[in-house]
Protein backbone atom coordinates (compact mmCIF):
# COMPACT_ATOMS: atom_id res chain seq x y z
CA UNK A 1 0.00 0.00 0.00
CA UNK A 2 1.22 3.48 -0.81
CA UNK A 3 -0.42 6.70 0.36
CA UNK A 4 2.26 8.88 -1.17
CA UNK A 5 0.99 11.83 -3.21
CA UNK A 6 2.36 15.10 -4.49
CA UNK A 7 1.38 18.17 -2.46
CA UNK A 8 -0.88 19.28 -5.29
CA UNK A 9 -2.63 15.89 -5.49
CA UNK A 10 -3.05 15.75 -1.72
CA UNK A 11 -4.43 19.26 -1.37
CA UNK A 12 -6.86 18.64 -4.27
CA UNK A 13 -8.86 16.62 -1.72
CA UNK A 14 -9.87 19.91 -0.07
CA UNK A 15 -13.10 21.36 -1.47
CA UNK A 16 -14.98 24.64 -1.04
CA UNK A 17 -16.75 24.96 2.29
CA UNK A 18 -14.85 22.18 4.05
CA UNK A 19 -13.72 22.29 7.68
CA UNK A 20 -9.98 21.80 7.90
CA UNK A 21 -7.81 21.23 10.96
CA UNK A 22 -4.18 22.30 10.98
CA UNK A 23 -1.65 20.69 13.32
CA UNK A 24 1.30 22.36 15.05
CA UNK A 25 1.19 25.31 17.44
CA UNK A 26 1.70 29.01 16.64
CA UNK A 27 5.00 29.18 14.72
CA UNK A 28 5.93 25.56 15.47
CA UNK A 29 5.73 22.55 13.11
CA UNK A 30 3.02 23.91 10.85
CA UNK A 31 2.39 22.16 7.49
CA UNK A 32 3.29 25.35 5.65
CA UNK A 33 4.16 23.78 2.30
CA UNK A 34 0.64 22.28 2.22
CA UNK A 35 -0.76 25.69 3.20
CA UNK A 36 1.15 27.27 0.31
CA UNK A 37 -0.34 24.66 -2.02
CA UNK A 38 -3.78 25.51 -0.67
CA UNK A 39 -3.08 29.22 -1.27
CA UNK A 40 -2.36 28.39 -4.93
CA UNK A 41 -5.68 26.53 -5.30
CA UNK A 42 -9.16 27.93 -6.02
CA UNK A 43 -10.60 26.57 -2.78
CA UNK A 44 -12.65 29.00 -0.67
CA UNK A 45 -15.13 29.30 2.21
CA UNK A 46 -13.07 27.13 4.53
CA UNK A 47 -13.66 26.74 8.24
CA UNK A 48 -10.23 26.48 9.85
CA UNK A 49 -9.56 24.86 13.24
CA UNK A 50 -6.05 25.59 14.48
CA UNK A 51 -3.72 26.51 17.32
CA UNK A 52 -3.05 29.30 14.91
CA UNK A 53 0.00 30.96 13.49
CA UNK A 54 0.86 32.14 9.98
CA UNK A 55 -1.18 29.21 8.61
CA UNK A 56 -4.37 30.97 9.71
CA UNK A 57 -3.07 34.44 8.84
CA UNK A 58 -2.11 33.50 5.28
CA UNK A 59 -5.37 31.67 4.57
CA UNK A 60 -7.35 34.66 5.90
CA UNK A 61 -5.26 37.11 3.87
CA UNK A 62 -5.80 35.07 0.71
CA UNK A 63 -9.58 35.14 1.18
CA UNK A 64 -9.87 31.39 1.67
CA UNK A 65 -11.55 31.53 5.05
CA UNK A 66 -15.19 31.80 6.06
CA UNK A 67 -14.72 31.00 9.73
CA UNK A 68 -11.86 30.45 12.17
CA UNK A 69 -12.19 28.25 15.25
CA UNK A 70 -9.41 29.47 17.53
CA UNK A 71 -8.06 30.04 21.02
CA UNK A 72 -5.19 32.18 19.76
CA UNK A 73 -3.49 33.14 16.53
CA UNK A 74 0.10 34.18 17.25
CA UNK A 75 3.65 33.99 15.96
CA UNK A 76 4.93 33.83 19.60
CA UNK A 77 7.87 36.22 19.32
CA UNK A 78 5.59 38.45 17.26
CA UNK A 79 2.59 38.13 19.57
CA UNK A 80 -0.13 39.30 17.17
CA UNK A 81 -0.59 37.59 13.79
CA UNK A 82 -0.84 40.52 11.36
CA UNK A 83 -3.27 39.11 8.80
CA UNK A 84 -5.58 37.37 11.24
CA UNK A 85 -5.69 40.71 13.02
CA UNK A 86 -6.62 42.47 9.80
CA UNK A 87 -9.34 39.93 9.02
CA UNK A 88 -10.87 40.39 12.47
CA UNK A 89 -10.59 44.17 12.46
CA UNK A 90 -12.31 44.42 9.09
CA UNK A 91 -14.99 41.97 10.22
CA UNK A 92 -14.31 39.77 7.19
CA UNK A 93 -14.40 36.39 8.97
CA UNK A 94 -16.72 34.56 11.33
CA UNK A 95 -15.15 33.14 14.46
CA UNK A 96 -15.70 30.60 17.18
CA UNK A 97 -13.34 31.66 19.96
CA UNK A 98 -12.69 28.99 22.57
CA UNK A 99 -10.19 28.10 25.27
CA UNK A 100 -7.08 26.14 24.19
CA UNK A 101 -8.22 23.15 26.22
CA UNK A 102 -11.74 23.32 24.80
CA UNK A 103 -10.26 22.88 21.34
CA UNK A 104 -8.53 19.70 22.51
CA UNK A 105 -11.81 18.43 23.98
CA UNK A 106 -13.65 19.24 20.74
CA UNK A 107 -11.10 17.26 18.73
CA UNK A 108 -11.34 14.36 21.18
CA UNK A 109 -15.14 14.37 20.99
CA UNK A 110 -14.89 14.16 17.19
CA UNK A 111 -12.28 11.41 17.43
CA UNK A 112 -14.38 9.43 19.90
CA UNK A 113 -17.64 9.85 17.97
CA UNK A 114 -19.46 11.57 20.82
CA UNK A 115 -21.44 14.79 20.25
CA UNK A 116 -19.80 16.73 23.07
CA UNK A 117 -17.63 16.50 26.16
CA UNK A 118 -18.82 18.20 29.37
CA UNK A 119 -16.34 20.59 30.91
CA UNK A 120 -16.07 23.56 33.26
CA UNK A 121 -13.85 25.37 30.75
CA UNK A 122 -15.45 28.58 29.52
CA UNK A 123 -18.02 28.97 32.33
CA UNK A 124 -18.54 32.57 33.40
CA UNK A 125 -16.66 34.00 30.40
CA UNK A 126 -17.57 35.54 27.07
CA UNK A 127 -16.52 32.50 25.03
CA UNK A 128 -19.89 30.96 25.87
CA UNK A 129 -21.67 34.28 25.28
CA UNK A 130 -20.27 34.95 21.81
CA UNK A 131 -20.55 31.52 20.29
CA UNK A 132 -23.98 30.19 19.36
CA UNK A 133 -22.35 26.79 18.89
CA UNK A 134 -21.58 26.43 22.59
CA UNK A 135 -24.32 25.23 24.92
CA UNK A 136 -24.34 25.11 28.71
CA UNK A 137 -26.14 22.07 30.09
CA UNK A 138 -27.27 20.51 33.36
CA UNK A 139 -25.66 17.33 34.58
CA UNK A 140 -27.58 14.16 35.43
CA UNK A 141 -25.06 13.53 38.22
CA UNK A 142 -24.66 16.84 40.07
CA UNK A 143 -26.28 20.27 40.52
CA UNK A 144 -23.71 22.22 38.54
CA UNK A 145 -23.91 23.49 35.00
CA UNK A 146 -21.35 22.40 32.42
CA UNK A 147 -20.20 23.58 29.03
CA UNK A 148 -21.02 20.96 26.38
CA UNK A 149 -17.95 21.33 24.18
CA UNK A 150 -19.17 20.11 20.76
CA UNK A 151 -17.22 17.69 18.61
CA UNK A 152 -15.02 19.59 16.14
CA UNK A 153 -15.46 17.25 13.20
CA UNK A 154 -12.92 17.90 10.49
CA UNK A 155 -13.22 17.05 6.82
CA UNK A 156 -9.46 17.27 6.35
CA UNK A 157 -6.46 17.68 8.65
CA UNK A 158 -3.08 18.96 7.54
CA UNK A 159 -0.11 17.92 9.68
CA UNK A 160 3.67 18.12 9.31
CA UNK A 161 5.84 15.40 10.88
CA UNK A 162 9.49 14.43 10.96
CA UNK A 163 9.24 11.01 9.28
CA UNK A 164 6.65 8.79 7.67
CA UNK A 165 6.59 5.61 5.66
CA UNK A 166 4.52 5.26 2.52
CA UNK A 167 1.75 3.48 4.44
CA UNK A 168 1.23 6.49 6.73
CA UNK A 169 3.15 5.47 9.83
CA UNK A 170 4.08 8.97 11.07
CA UNK A 171 6.83 9.81 13.55
CA UNK A 172 7.16 13.07 15.45
CA UNK A 173 10.58 13.48 17.05
CA UNK A 174 10.03 17.14 18.04
CA UNK A 175 9.81 17.47 21.83
CA UNK A 176 6.04 18.01 21.61
CA UNK A 177 3.60 16.40 19.19
CA UNK A 178 1.04 19.05 20.28
CA UNK A 179 -2.53 17.96 19.46
CA UNK A 180 -1.55 16.46 16.11
CA UNK A 181 -2.74 12.99 17.11
CA UNK A 182 -6.19 14.43 17.84
CA UNK A 183 -6.23 16.40 14.58
CA UNK A 184 -5.47 13.13 12.78
CA UNK A 185 -8.23 11.27 14.62
CA UNK A 186 -10.84 14.05 14.31
CA UNK A 187 -10.60 14.18 10.51
CA UNK A 188 -12.16 12.14 7.72
CA UNK A 189 -9.03 12.71 5.62
CA UNK A 190 -5.61 13.33 7.14
CA UNK A 191 -2.88 14.68 4.90
CA UNK A 192 0.59 14.46 6.39
CA UNK A 193 3.68 16.15 5.00
CA UNK A 194 6.99 14.87 6.29
CA UNK A 195 10.64 15.83 6.32
CA UNK A 196 11.57 12.38 5.10
CA UNK A 197 9.91 9.19 3.82
CA UNK A 198 11.59 6.15 5.33
CA UNK A 199 11.29 2.41 4.80
CA UNK A 200 8.83 0.74 7.18
CA UNK A 201 11.57 -1.21 8.95
CA UNK A 202 12.99 2.11 10.20
CA UNK A 203 10.35 1.98 12.95
CA UNK A 204 11.41 -1.47 14.13
CA UNK A 205 14.74 -0.09 15.36
CA UNK A 206 15.28 0.78 19.03
CA UNK A 207 12.52 3.00 20.44
CA UNK A 208 11.61 4.66 17.13
CA UNK A 209 8.03 3.32 17.34
CA UNK A 210 7.52 5.16 20.67
CA UNK A 211 7.30 8.50 18.86
CA UNK A 212 4.52 7.34 16.52
CA UNK A 213 1.35 8.87 18.01
CA UNK A 214 -1.44 7.47 15.84
CA UNK A 215 -2.08 4.31 13.87
CA UNK A 216 -1.56 4.43 10.11
CA UNK A 217 -5.30 3.95 9.44
CA UNK A 218 -5.67 7.58 10.60
CA UNK A 219 -3.33 8.78 7.85
CA UNK A 220 -4.85 9.19 4.39
CA UNK A 221 -2.06 10.77 2.35
CA UNK A 222 1.69 11.21 2.75
CA UNK A 223 3.68 13.96 1.04
CA UNK A 224 7.46 14.18 1.31
CA UNK A 225 8.59 17.79 1.65
CA UNK A 226 11.89 18.34 3.46
CA UNK A 227 11.76 21.85 4.91
CA UNK A 228 7.99 21.80 4.52
CA UNK A 229 7.31 23.50 7.84
CA UNK A 230 9.24 26.64 6.87
CA UNK A 231 8.94 29.44 8.02
CA UNK A 232 7.65 27.62 11.14
CA UNK A 233 9.99 25.33 13.05
CA UNK A 234 10.43 21.58 12.81
CA UNK A 235 12.52 20.52 15.80
CA UNK A 236 14.96 18.87 15.99
CA UNK A 237 15.77 19.65 12.35
CA UNK A 238 15.32 23.42 12.24
CA UNK A 239 13.96 26.42 14.14
CA UNK A 240 11.58 29.06 12.91
CA UNK A 241 12.81 31.69 10.47
CA UNK A 242 12.79 34.92 12.48
CA UNK A 243 13.82 37.27 9.62
CA UNK A 244 11.25 35.70 7.31
CA UNK A 245 8.47 36.10 9.88
CA UNK A 246 9.55 39.71 10.38
CA UNK A 247 9.32 40.32 6.65
CA UNK A 248 5.92 38.60 6.55
CA UNK A 249 4.74 40.69 9.50
CA UNK A 250 6.09 43.85 7.87
CA UNK A 251 4.26 43.06 4.65
CA UNK A 252 0.98 43.68 6.45
CA UNK A 253 2.04 47.31 6.94
CA UNK A 254 3.65 47.80 3.56
CA UNK A 255 2.88 45.97 0.34
CA UNK A 256 0.15 43.76 1.71
CA UNK A 257 -0.27 40.01 1.40
CA UNK A 258 -0.55 40.19 -2.39
CA UNK A 259 3.07 41.38 -2.57
CA UNK A 260 4.22 38.66 -0.14
CA UNK A 261 2.33 36.00 -2.10
CA UNK A 262 3.68 37.33 -5.38
CA UNK A 263 7.23 37.09 -4.08
CA UNK A 264 6.99 33.68 -2.38
CA UNK A 265 3.88 31.69 -3.30
CA UNK A 266 1.94 32.46 -6.47
CA UNK A 267 2.95 30.38 -9.45
CA UNK A 268 6.01 29.01 -7.65
CA UNK A 269 6.91 25.43 -6.91
CA UNK A 270 8.00 24.50 -3.40
CA UNK A 271 11.53 24.16 -4.73
CA UNK A 272 11.39 27.72 -6.06
CA UNK A 273 9.97 28.84 -2.72
CA UNK A 274 12.85 27.24 -0.87
CA UNK A 275 15.36 28.83 -3.24
CA UNK A 276 13.80 32.22 -2.57
CA UNK A 277 14.36 31.81 1.18
CA UNK A 278 17.96 30.65 0.86
CA UNK A 279 17.54 26.99 -0.06
CA UNK A 280 16.89 23.81 1.91
CA UNK A 281 20.37 23.86 3.45
CA UNK A 282 19.73 27.29 4.89
CA UNK A 283 16.34 26.16 6.25
CA UNK A 284 17.93 23.13 7.90
CA UNK A 285 20.51 25.39 9.56
CA UNK A 286 17.93 27.67 11.21
CA UNK A 287 18.74 27.54 14.93
CA UNK A 288 16.27 25.94 17.33
CA UNK A 289 14.55 28.42 19.66
CA UNK A 290 15.62 28.54 23.31
CA UNK A 291 12.74 29.27 25.67
CA UNK B 1 20.52 35.66 57.39
CA UNK B 2 18.55 38.01 55.18
CA UNK B 3 19.92 41.44 54.50
CA UNK B 4 17.57 43.93 52.80
CA UNK B 5 19.22 45.33 49.71
CA UNK B 6 19.69 49.08 49.48
CA UNK B 7 19.93 49.21 45.70
CA UNK B 8 17.54 47.28 43.53
CA UNK B 9 15.42 47.90 40.45
CA UNK B 10 11.64 48.10 40.24
CA UNK B 11 11.75 44.91 38.15
CA UNK B 12 13.58 43.14 40.99
CA UNK B 13 11.11 44.46 43.57
CA UNK B 14 8.26 43.11 41.43
CA UNK B 15 9.98 39.73 40.99
CA UNK B 16 10.34 39.39 44.75
CA UNK B 17 6.76 40.56 45.40
CA UNK B 18 5.57 38.15 42.70
CA UNK B 19 7.44 35.23 44.25
CA UNK B 20 5.33 35.68 47.39
CA UNK B 21 2.29 34.60 45.37
CA UNK B 22 3.76 31.08 45.20
CA UNK B 23 5.07 30.85 48.79
CA UNK B 24 2.30 28.69 50.26
CA UNK B 25 1.31 26.80 47.13
CA UNK B 26 3.00 23.51 47.96
CA UNK B 27 3.43 21.10 45.07
CA UNK B 28 1.79 22.78 42.06
CA UNK B 29 2.87 23.74 38.57
CA UNK B 30 3.98 27.37 38.73
CA UNK B 31 3.65 29.16 35.41
CA UNK B 32 4.85 32.71 34.93
CA UNK B 33 3.93 34.16 31.56
CA UNK B 34 6.48 36.81 30.65
CA UNK B 35 9.94 37.41 32.05
CA UNK B 36 9.10 38.99 35.44
CA UNK B 37 6.38 36.45 36.35
CA UNK B 38 8.67 33.61 35.22
CA UNK B 39 11.51 34.97 37.36
CA UNK B 40 9.05 35.37 40.26
CA UNK B 41 8.01 31.71 40.06
CA UNK B 42 11.64 30.62 39.58
CA UNK B 43 12.78 32.61 42.62
CA UNK B 44 10.02 31.03 44.73
CA UNK B 45 11.07 27.55 43.55
CA UNK B 46 14.75 28.26 44.22
CA UNK B 47 14.13 29.62 47.72
CA UNK B 48 11.08 29.29 49.94
CA UNK B 49 8.94 26.79 48.00
CA UNK B 50 11.18 24.11 46.57
CA UNK B 51 8.17 21.83 46.05
CA UNK B 52 6.98 23.91 43.09
CA UNK B 53 7.11 22.47 39.60
CA UNK B 54 8.08 24.44 36.49
CA UNK B 55 8.44 23.60 32.81
CA UNK B 56 11.01 24.51 30.18
CA UNK B 57 8.22 26.40 28.33
CA UNK B 58 8.51 23.76 25.65
CA UNK B 59 7.84 20.14 26.54
CA UNK B 60 9.46 19.06 29.83
CA UNK B 61 8.90 19.48 33.54
CA UNK B 62 12.09 20.52 35.33
CA UNK B 63 13.51 19.80 38.76
CA UNK B 64 15.43 23.10 38.61
CA UNK B 65 14.07 26.19 36.85
CA UNK B 66 15.94 27.15 33.70
CA UNK B 67 17.66 30.54 33.72
CA UNK B 68 15.72 32.99 31.54
CA UNK B 69 18.86 34.28 29.83
CA UNK B 70 22.37 33.12 28.98
CA UNK B 71 21.46 29.73 27.51
CA UNK B 72 22.07 28.69 23.92
CA UNK B 73 20.12 25.42 23.97
CA UNK B 74 17.88 23.19 26.09
CA UNK B 75 20.77 20.71 26.55
CA UNK B 76 21.54 19.76 30.13
CA UNK B 77 18.34 21.12 31.67
CA UNK B 78 17.01 19.20 34.70
CA UNK B 79 14.18 17.24 33.06
CA UNK B 80 11.95 15.10 35.25
CA UNK B 81 9.02 14.22 32.98
CA UNK B 82 7.61 14.92 29.54
CA UNK B 83 5.14 17.80 29.76
CA UNK B 84 3.87 18.60 26.28
CA UNK B 85 0.88 20.90 25.86
CA UNK B 86 -1.75 18.15 26.02
CA UNK B 87 -0.24 17.09 29.37
CA UNK B 88 -0.32 20.72 30.54
CA UNK B 89 -4.10 20.59 30.09
CA UNK B 90 -4.30 17.42 32.17
CA UNK B 91 -2.49 19.36 34.88
CA UNK B 92 -4.67 22.49 34.46
CA UNK B 93 -7.87 20.49 34.76
CA UNK B 94 -6.58 18.78 37.91
CA UNK B 95 -6.32 22.21 39.54
CA UNK B 96 -2.71 21.70 40.62
CA UNK B 97 -1.39 24.86 39.01
CA UNK B 98 -0.93 28.54 39.75
CA UNK B 99 -0.37 30.85 36.80
CA UNK B 100 0.80 34.45 36.89
CA UNK B 101 -0.40 36.18 33.76
CA UNK B 102 -0.41 39.69 32.33
CA UNK B 103 -3.86 40.71 31.08
CA UNK B 104 -4.46 43.80 28.94
CA UNK B 105 -7.64 44.64 30.87
CA UNK B 106 -8.73 43.79 34.41
CA UNK B 107 -12.11 44.90 35.72
CA UNK B 108 -13.53 45.36 39.23
CA UNK B 109 -14.65 41.72 39.32
CA UNK B 110 -11.17 40.41 38.60
CA UNK B 111 -12.30 39.38 35.13
CA UNK B 112 -9.57 39.87 32.54
CA UNK B 113 -9.03 40.24 28.80
CA UNK B 114 -6.25 39.40 26.36
CA UNK B 115 -8.48 38.79 23.35
CA UNK B 116 -9.77 41.95 21.71
CA UNK B 117 -10.43 45.63 22.42
CA UNK B 118 -13.14 48.05 21.37
CA UNK B 119 -15.51 47.97 18.41
CA UNK B 120 -17.89 45.04 18.38
CA UNK B 121 -17.16 41.38 18.95
CA UNK B 122 -17.66 40.69 15.23
CA UNK B 123 -15.34 43.53 14.31
CA UNK B 124 -13.07 44.52 17.20
CA UNK B 125 -11.04 47.70 16.97
CA UNK B 126 -7.92 45.83 18.09
CA UNK B 127 -7.62 42.06 17.79
CA UNK B 128 -5.09 40.73 20.27
CA UNK B 129 -4.14 37.13 21.08
CA UNK B 130 -7.49 35.46 21.62
CA UNK B 131 -8.71 34.02 24.91
CA UNK B 132 -5.84 31.43 24.92
CA UNK B 133 -6.06 29.32 28.09
CA UNK B 134 -7.63 32.04 30.25
CA UNK B 135 -11.18 30.61 30.41
CA UNK B 136 -9.98 27.17 31.47
CA UNK B 137 -7.21 28.38 33.76
CA UNK B 138 -9.54 30.70 35.66
CA UNK B 139 -12.19 28.06 36.39
CA UNK B 140 -9.66 25.30 37.19
CA UNK B 141 -6.83 26.75 39.26
CA UNK B 142 -5.30 29.75 41.03
CA UNK B 143 -4.23 32.77 39.02
CA UNK B 144 -2.29 35.93 39.85
CA UNK B 145 -1.92 39.02 37.71
CA UNK B 146 1.17 40.95 36.71
CA UNK B 147 0.67 44.52 35.48
CA UNK B 148 3.84 46.37 34.41
CA UNK B 149 2.01 49.69 33.98
CA UNK B 150 -0.73 50.40 36.51
CA UNK B 151 -3.24 52.69 34.78
CA UNK B 152 -6.93 53.10 34.08
CA UNK B 153 -6.65 51.42 30.68
CA UNK B 154 -5.68 48.16 32.38
CA UNK B 155 -7.78 48.62 35.53
CA UNK B 156 -10.76 49.82 33.56
CA UNK B 157 -14.20 51.03 34.58
CA UNK B 158 -17.08 48.75 33.57
CA UNK B 159 -16.56 45.18 32.38
CA UNK B 160 -13.74 43.91 30.16
CA UNK B 161 -14.41 44.23 26.43
CA UNK B 162 -14.09 40.46 26.16
CA UNK B 163 -14.25 38.54 29.42
CA UNK B 164 -11.61 35.83 28.97
CA UNK B 165 -11.29 34.74 32.59
CA UNK B 166 -13.97 34.27 35.24
CA UNK B 167 -13.92 36.63 38.21
CA UNK B 168 -15.99 37.52 41.25
CA UNK B 169 -19.01 38.69 39.27
CA UNK B 170 -22.29 37.50 40.85
CA UNK B 171 -24.08 37.98 37.51
CA UNK B 172 -21.82 35.46 35.82
CA UNK B 173 -21.36 32.94 38.60
CA UNK B 174 -22.21 29.54 37.09
CA UNK B 175 -25.00 27.45 38.57
CA UNK B 176 -23.78 25.38 41.50
CA UNK B 177 -20.73 27.60 42.11
CA UNK B 178 -19.91 29.94 44.99
CA UNK B 179 -17.42 32.80 45.03
CA UNK B 180 -15.09 30.47 46.97
CA UNK B 181 -14.70 28.40 43.80
CA UNK B 182 -13.00 31.38 42.13
CA UNK B 183 -9.34 31.71 43.10
CA UNK B 184 -7.62 34.93 42.06
CA UNK B 185 -4.59 35.61 44.19
CA UNK B 186 -2.16 38.53 44.02
CA UNK B 187 -1.97 41.47 41.64
CA UNK B 188 1.59 42.78 41.26
CA UNK B 189 1.85 46.17 39.56
CA UNK B 190 4.56 48.80 39.21
CA UNK B 191 2.85 50.75 42.02
CA UNK B 192 1.69 48.21 44.58
CA UNK B 193 0.67 44.69 45.57
CA UNK B 194 -3.04 43.91 45.76
CA UNK B 195 -5.40 40.99 46.28
CA UNK B 196 -9.16 40.38 45.95
CA UNK B 197 -9.86 40.08 49.65
CA UNK B 198 -11.60 43.43 50.13
CA UNK B 199 -15.31 43.46 51.08
CA UNK B 200 -17.23 41.26 48.60
CA UNK B 201 -14.02 40.29 46.83
CA UNK B 202 -13.17 43.88 46.07
CA UNK B 203 -9.65 44.64 44.89
CA UNK B 204 -7.61 45.58 47.96
CA UNK B 205 -4.20 47.20 48.27
CA UNK B 206 -1.92 45.22 50.58
CA UNK B 207 1.34 47.12 50.17
CA UNK B 208 2.66 50.17 48.36
CA UNK B 209 6.01 50.10 46.60
CA UNK B 210 8.65 52.37 48.18
CA UNK B 211 7.95 55.99 47.30
CA UNK B 212 4.42 55.37 45.97
CA UNK B 213 1.36 56.97 47.59
CA UNK B 214 -2.11 55.50 47.87
CA UNK B 215 -3.36 58.48 45.86
CA UNK B 216 -1.26 57.38 42.89
CA UNK B 217 -2.84 53.92 43.07
CA UNK B 218 -6.38 55.27 43.34
CA UNK B 219 -5.87 57.78 40.51
CA UNK B 220 -4.60 55.06 38.23
CA UNK B 221 -7.36 52.54 38.92
CA UNK B 222 -10.63 52.93 37.02
CA UNK B 223 -12.79 51.47 39.78
CA UNK B 224 -13.06 51.56 43.55
CA UNK B 225 -10.21 49.89 45.41
CA UNK B 226 -10.25 48.97 49.06
CA UNK B 227 -7.37 50.42 51.06
CA UNK B 228 -6.86 50.55 54.78
CA UNK B 229 -4.98 53.36 56.53
CA UNK B 230 -1.23 52.97 57.18
CA UNK B 231 -0.49 50.50 54.42
CA UNK B 232 2.83 48.71 54.68
CA UNK B 233 5.61 49.21 52.16
CA UNK B 234 6.39 46.33 49.80
CA UNK B 235 9.49 44.69 51.30
CA UNK B 236 12.78 45.33 49.51
CA UNK B 237 14.51 42.28 48.01
CA UNK B 238 17.16 40.76 50.23
CA UNK B 239 20.76 40.54 49.03
CA UNK B 240 20.28 36.76 48.97
CA UNK B 241 17.23 37.08 46.71
CA UNK B 242 19.08 39.43 44.36
CA UNK B 243 21.90 36.90 44.11
CA UNK B 244 19.45 34.14 43.14
CA UNK B 245 17.75 36.44 40.62
CA UNK B 246 21.08 37.24 38.98
CA UNK B 247 21.79 33.49 38.69
CA UNK B 248 18.39 33.02 37.05
CA UNK B 249 18.98 35.95 34.70
CA UNK B 250 22.74 36.31 34.18
CA UNK B 251 22.32 38.63 31.20
CA UNK B 252 20.05 41.00 33.11
CA UNK B 253 17.17 40.79 30.65
CA UNK B 254 14.97 41.87 33.56
CA UNK B 255 16.43 45.38 33.19
CA UNK B 256 14.65 45.68 29.83
CA UNK B 257 11.20 44.73 31.11
CA UNK B 258 10.06 48.00 32.66
CA UNK B 259 10.49 51.24 30.69
CA UNK B 260 13.75 53.01 31.66
CA UNK B 261 14.46 50.35 34.32
CA UNK B 262 13.56 52.58 37.29
CA UNK B 263 14.92 51.95 40.78
CA UNK B 264 12.73 50.01 43.21
CA UNK B 265 12.65 52.87 45.69
CA UNK B 266 11.13 55.96 44.08
CA UNK B 267 10.95 58.17 47.19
Amino acid sequence: MSKVLSAQEAVAQIKDGMTIGIGGWGPRRKPMALIRELLRSDVKDLTVVSYGGADVGMLCAAGKVKKVVFAFVSLDFIPLEPYFRKARQTGSIEVMEIDEGMMLLGLRAAAWNVPYIPTALGLGTDVIKHSDDLKVIDSPYDDKEWVAMPALKLDVSLIHVNRADKRGVCQITSPDHYMDDWFARAAETTIVSCEEIVESDFFTQGDEARSVYWERCQTTSVVEIAGGAHPSSCAPSYGFDVPHFKEYNGSAKEGGFAAYAEKYVSGKSEEEYQQSVGGLDAIQKLPLPVY
Amino acid sequence: MSTPATEYSLAELMIVAGAEAFRNDGEVLATGIGMIPRLAASLAMKTFNQDLMMTDSEAYLLSEPNPVSGRSSHEGQQKETWMGFSRIFDNVWSGKRHAMVGPTQIDKYGQSNISALGGSYDQPKVQMLGARGFPGNSICHANSFFVPTHNTRVFMGGECDMVCSIGYNPERLPKGYTMDDIDIRLVITDLCVMDWNGPNNMLRVISLHPGISIEQVLENTGFEVHAEADLPTTPAPTEEQLAVISQLDPQNWRSKQIKDNPPGDRS
